[in-house]
């Protein structure tokens, strides 16, 4: 895509991951990367979010804190799991509260690979999970001009 | 009477960009109690010590966190070193000192970031972060990664940084250190950030000692103490004295970590100046056997690292107390009696580093 139709607001949550890629995304939005000049806007409420950003992998007490995020998100959205502990665990995947990557509870659209993942990669999926976003938007216009309004209910909650 | 509510503070906030859940007791827009509940970021690494050897734990201990990763390499490092005699070369010592006072210039100014941002002043935010990405570039050129180091393993480093690079380095510090004094000026004089940390969250000399907080939580107190004067690694060869503030306030906490910022350049200069030269790092053979505490000095405050091994490839037990651990004792306690804007503030002043917390 050549050029961004709409502002993505971007919602970051932190699973378990140590910090290393919590402060790359936020390095996304200061002067050296700054992403605000696209109209990427990070925000706290999951209602006002297009795309959610997790990193670290989920465990037991956070299972419910990530579903509850992701159901709480408006459609269309798009998932973008930053860091390889998102991706599958990573260093972590032996530890005993460690459940894996974030597909095993909410269904992920990009993976960002990397330890910690870099800005450039960040940036990267989040302009690929736009792709996506707008895919799902059409898909969503065509299935309400076919039948009257019937929003599909997210299998995962 | 008063009513009393409870308000739940996380774990996903706009402030914190890690997970922490507090129940806050409320009477009007008064604090009476906060009860913490932990664990949305727990792994449980320290269990791998059994299932990794003892080489690879150093990358699991430089992923407890990734803000001052390697500090925790280092204080796995010197443990493993500690129970297998094993003597450090000279460049490698002041190698590893020249990279803990860049991570913790580098947090620091994270820091400074995050709290203008949690008092409501943005541009101070983005500015304190486009200097810390001249202290993270440095770190990128000379270790090979922005946040993880890499660079400590058992015995030395795994990279040396060549002499013309550090002169380089030393003249690039001083200019980054012009770009610093513009931030910090702002956080010792603004009225209004003075306004709103002055007085907030104080914590006294005796209850900071008697809660057992740590770093600048128990400087901005008054207690003059950093385990960096064990003079571990190359500190004992260098010359420093600790921050100390009297106020117990979050305005003595924020000043602690904007002069700590100028100490750890004068510490990098230093180490450039008398590094010396030859390896930096020795052979390692055998296999540990015997047990060991090693104690350092973290952007947030002392660490605690125990290893006991037994002779074979994997360890015993390995066992972290980090900084954020101590804190959180003193935290409820400047929590009670504050206001309730003021929470999401006082939180941000211990620099809470959770993943180190819970591991």
């Amino acid at each position: 895509m050549s050029f961004l139709k709409k502002s993505p607001w971007i919602l970051h949550y932190d699973g378990t991951s140590c910090n290393g890629c919590d402060i790359e995304v936020l390095a996304c939005l200061t002067p050296m990367y700054d992403v605000e000049r696209f109209g990427i806007v990070n925000v706290g409420n999951p209602k006002h979010a297009d795309i959610l950003l997790i990193t670290g992998s989920v465990n037991e007490q956070n299972t419910p804190v990530v579903k509850n995020l992701y159901r709480q998100m408006p459609e269309p959205k798009a998932v973008v799991a930053i860091g390889i502990c998102a991706t599958s665990g990573g260093i972590f995947q032996d530890c005993y509260n460690v459940k894996g990557g974030i597909d095993k509870v909410i269904p992920v659209d990009v993976y960002v690979p990397g330890c910690a993942a870099r800005p450039e990669a960040i940036i990267d999926g989040v302009v690929k999970a736009l792709g996506i976003l707008e895919e799902k938007a059409k898909a969503l216009k065509e299935a309400a001009h076919r039948q009257p309004v019937e929003v599909e209910e997210s299998s995962h909650d | 009477m008063a009513n009393r509510m409870i308000v739940p503070f996380g774990p996903q906030h706009p402030v914190l960009p890690e997970p922490i859940h507090l129940d806050l007791v409320l009477e009007d827009d008064k604090v009476v109690d906060a009860i913490p509940s932990l664990g949305f970021v727990h792994r449980g690494l320290e269990k791998l010590g059994e299932k990794k050897d003892f080489f690879e734990m150093t990358y699991v201990a430089e992923r407890i966190c990734g803000i001052c990763s390697f500090i925790h390499g280092l204080g796995y490092c010197q443990a493993i070193e500690a129970v297998m005699n094993i003597e450090v070369p000279a460049r490698a010592r002041y190698l590893r000192t020249f990279w803990s006072e860049l991570s913790r210039v580098h947090s620091h100014l994270l820091w400074l970031g995050l709290m203008a941002d949690a008092a409501g002043f943005e541009s101070l935010f983005m500015h304190s972060w486009r200097v810390r990405e001249k202290i993270v570039n440095l770190i990128d050129e000379t270790a090979g990664g922005r946040v993880i180091f890499g660079s400590c393993k058992i015995g030395g480093t795994r990279r040396d940084i060549e002499p013309e690079t550090l002169k380089r380095i030393a003249r690039d510090l001083d200019e980054i250190e012009t770009s610093i004094r513009e931030i910090t000026a702002i956080f010792e004089d603004d009225y209004s950030l003075k306004h709103r940390l002055e007085g907030v969250g104080v914590v006294s000399k005796e209850d900071a000692h008697k809660l057992g907080a740590v770093g600048p939580v128990l400087r901005a107190s008054g207690i003059s103490q950093d385990t960096r004067s064990l003079g571990y690694a190359a500190y004992g060869e260098l010359e420093w004295e600790p921050v100390v503030e009297t106020a117990g306030d979050c305005q003595a906490r924020s000043v602690v970590r904007a002069r700590e910022i100028y100490q750890s350049l004068n510490l990098m200069r230093q180490c450039i100046q008398k590094m010396p030269d030859g390896p930096v790092d020795v052979k390692v053979t055998g296999l540990p056997n015997g047990e060991y505490f090693s104690r350092l000095e973290q952007p947030r405050g002392e660490v605690v690292y125990y290893v006991k091994a037994n002779g074979s490839k994997f360890l015993d037990r390995f066992r972290v107390r980090t900084p954020t651990f101590a804190n959180i004792a003193p935290l409820l306690h400047m929590l009670k009696g504050c206001e309730f804007a003021d929470v999401a503030l006082i939180v941000l002043t211990i620099d809470p580093c959770i993943s180190c917390a819970e591991r």
